[in-house]
């Protein structure tokens, strides 16, 4: 039988000596972690902060650039990757001191409001329309806006982002190029979710889908998804490198940032992003004025 | 190596996050439950109680969202530069897993049979020597506060990737380290990090057992 025990701790009460440790005991335990492991989590160093878009984190390019600029001056870029609305909302906030995205019209907005100053172009790839292999819509060939207006016209399944990334924003651009507006339907879907995730939706329903062309070639041995139109013009995919402006944001960390934006638009930057493969292709083609 | 600084990364976030949940969350529970009893049921106790269970249901983004507004650089807390840093994720994570510490903890001494209370309160016991009586005897549901709101820290995703940025070496987690990784189509790493996040799930569990079931033998 269960044994209730009552007593008042008092000094003299040993069993009020191990009573409270009990529950004590954890706490003690959590905080002696927590007091040996701040320490070295404290913001240390000259840093800056990084907003940028997944697709530049998912294709590897910014592991493979940012420990070089580091190791060059001693400037540690702490990126955060994420769809290119939230990373210009970061940089509106101030948030951040430098973003590199990929949204002309959403960029030019920035800077026009004066969150942002010298929005350099810095690499570009193209948007892949891709859908099944068999094609219902009849889409494939080299015109965009027609294989849009096919894929609209035969009610074939679309998934859309939805998620108000650059890759997202692109594709409301081309439906509105080929005339149309579509709204969700039974036909066009929006999955709210990352480019992965769309693309492995879209080959699980037979739909069509926009995705860039890194993120796509990445995961095509794992989707039954085939290239309907790609390296057309409309389907550029322009990435811009912009500083959060000092002068309405008046915290950014200015001069490290803007020797990254330099150094990402500089010979030397422009050099490793062109020498950067993955599976033997180069995901990124560099172009930023000389 | 780098997985070592992801794990433990998680496992120092949420011992840290439950710890200063724990020390909010047990007395204002002990606190809500004692008073109810003594004073019966008052609005503001209600209006405290419906608070919290009303904040149990908290979407982690949603506390994350609130996070980042407070640690924003124009935010109320920005001075302090916690965003994009631990320090920020375990605030995020304090708000969450506080209500659900208070509320199992407000449960657990309500179930303290009445005779307990009376008896120390008729040996003189008022305060916190009373709390302390009270918090022994609802030992078992206290520490399963401790436990379930570790569980739910440690597990959690929606918060920690907002205010944490989930930046390479700084302040990625396992959580989201299995986002990322599933994003990027490597689904087997993903339920690697995944069982790696049970595991030390276990071993917690495994420690606060030992340490509820003391005193229970």
């Amino acid at each position: 039988m269960q044994h209730r025990v009552i007593f008042i701790p008092g000094p003299s009460d040993a069993r009020a000596m191990r009573a409270p440790r009990g529950l004590a005991l954890p706490l003690i335990v959590a905080l002696l972690a927590a007091a040996i492991l701040v320490p070295p989590v404290l913001p240390h160093g000259r840093e800056i902060v990084l907003a940028t878009t997944t697709s530049t984190e998912d294709s590897g390019l910014l592991d493979y650039l940012l420990p070089q600029f580091t190791a060059k001056t001693g400037i540690t870029v702490r990126e955060i990757a994420v769809g290119t609305g939230q990373a210009l909302e970061i940089g509106r906030r101030g948030d951040a001191d430098v973003v590199l995205v990929h949204a002309p019209m959403a960029e030019a907005a920035f800077v026009a409001a004066g969150d942002g100053i010298d929005r350099v172009h810095v690499m570009y790839n193209y948007f892949v329309l891709v859908g099944p292999a068999a094609d219902p819509a009849g889409a494939s060939g080299d015109n965009t806006t027609a294989a849009f207006q096919r894929v609209a016209a035969c009610g074939c399944a679309f998934v859309s982002r939805g998620d108000g990334s650059g890759t997202n924003i692109k594709e409301l651009q081309l439906w509105a190029l080929a005339g149309l507006t579509p709204e969700p339907s039974g036909w066009y879907k929006e999955a709210g979710q990352g480019m992965g995730a769309t693309l492995r939706i879209a080959d699980r329903l037979g739909a069509y889908t926009l995705s860039d062309d890194g993120t796509f070639y990445v995961m095509k041995p794992q989707l039954d998804l085939a290239v309907i139109v790609e390296n057309q013009p409309p389907l550029l995919n322009q990435y811009s490198v912009i500083l959060v402006n000092p002068a309405t944001h008046p915290t950014v960390r200015y001069a490290d940032a803007a020797a990254f934006h330099d150094w990402l638009v500089s010979a030397e930057g422009q050099a490793l992003i062109a020498a950067y493969e993955v599976s033997g292709r180069r995901p990124f083609n560099p172009n930023a004025p000389p | 190596m780098e997985l070592l600084q992801i794990a433990g990364l998680s496992l120092y976030l949420a011992t840290s996050s439950t710890a200063v949940a724990s020390l909010l969350g047990i007395p204002i529970g002990t606190l809500l439950a004692l008073r109810e009893e003594a004073r019966g049921k008052r609005t503001t106790l209600t209006i405290a109680k419906a608070i919290i269970f009303t904040l149990y249901g908290m979407p982690p983004v949603l506390a994350g969202l609130l996070a980042y507004l407070l640690l924003s650089k124009n935010g109320p807390l920005g001075i302090l530069g916690w965003l994009f840093t631990p320090a920020g994720m375990i605030l995020a994570q304090v708000f969450i897993v506080t209500p659900i510490i208070t509320g199992v903890t407000y449960t657990a001494v309500r179930s303290v049979g009445r005779d307990v209370k009376e008896a120390a309160r008729s040996l003189g016991a008022r305060g916190w020597p009373l709390a302390r009586t009270v918090i022994e005897e609802a030992r078992l549901g206290v520490v399963t506060a401790i436990m379930v709101g570790f569980g739910r820290a440690i597990s959690e995703v929606g918060a920690v990737l907002i205010v944490g940025g989930n930046i390479r070496g700084s302040t990625r987690v396992l959580t989201t380290a299995i986002v990322l990784e599933t994003s990027r189509g490597n689904f087997d790493e993903a339920i690697a990090l995944g069982g790696i996040l049970l595991v030390i799930g276990l071993a917690i569990f495994l420690f606060l057992y030992r340490v509820q079931q003391r005193g229970h033998r």
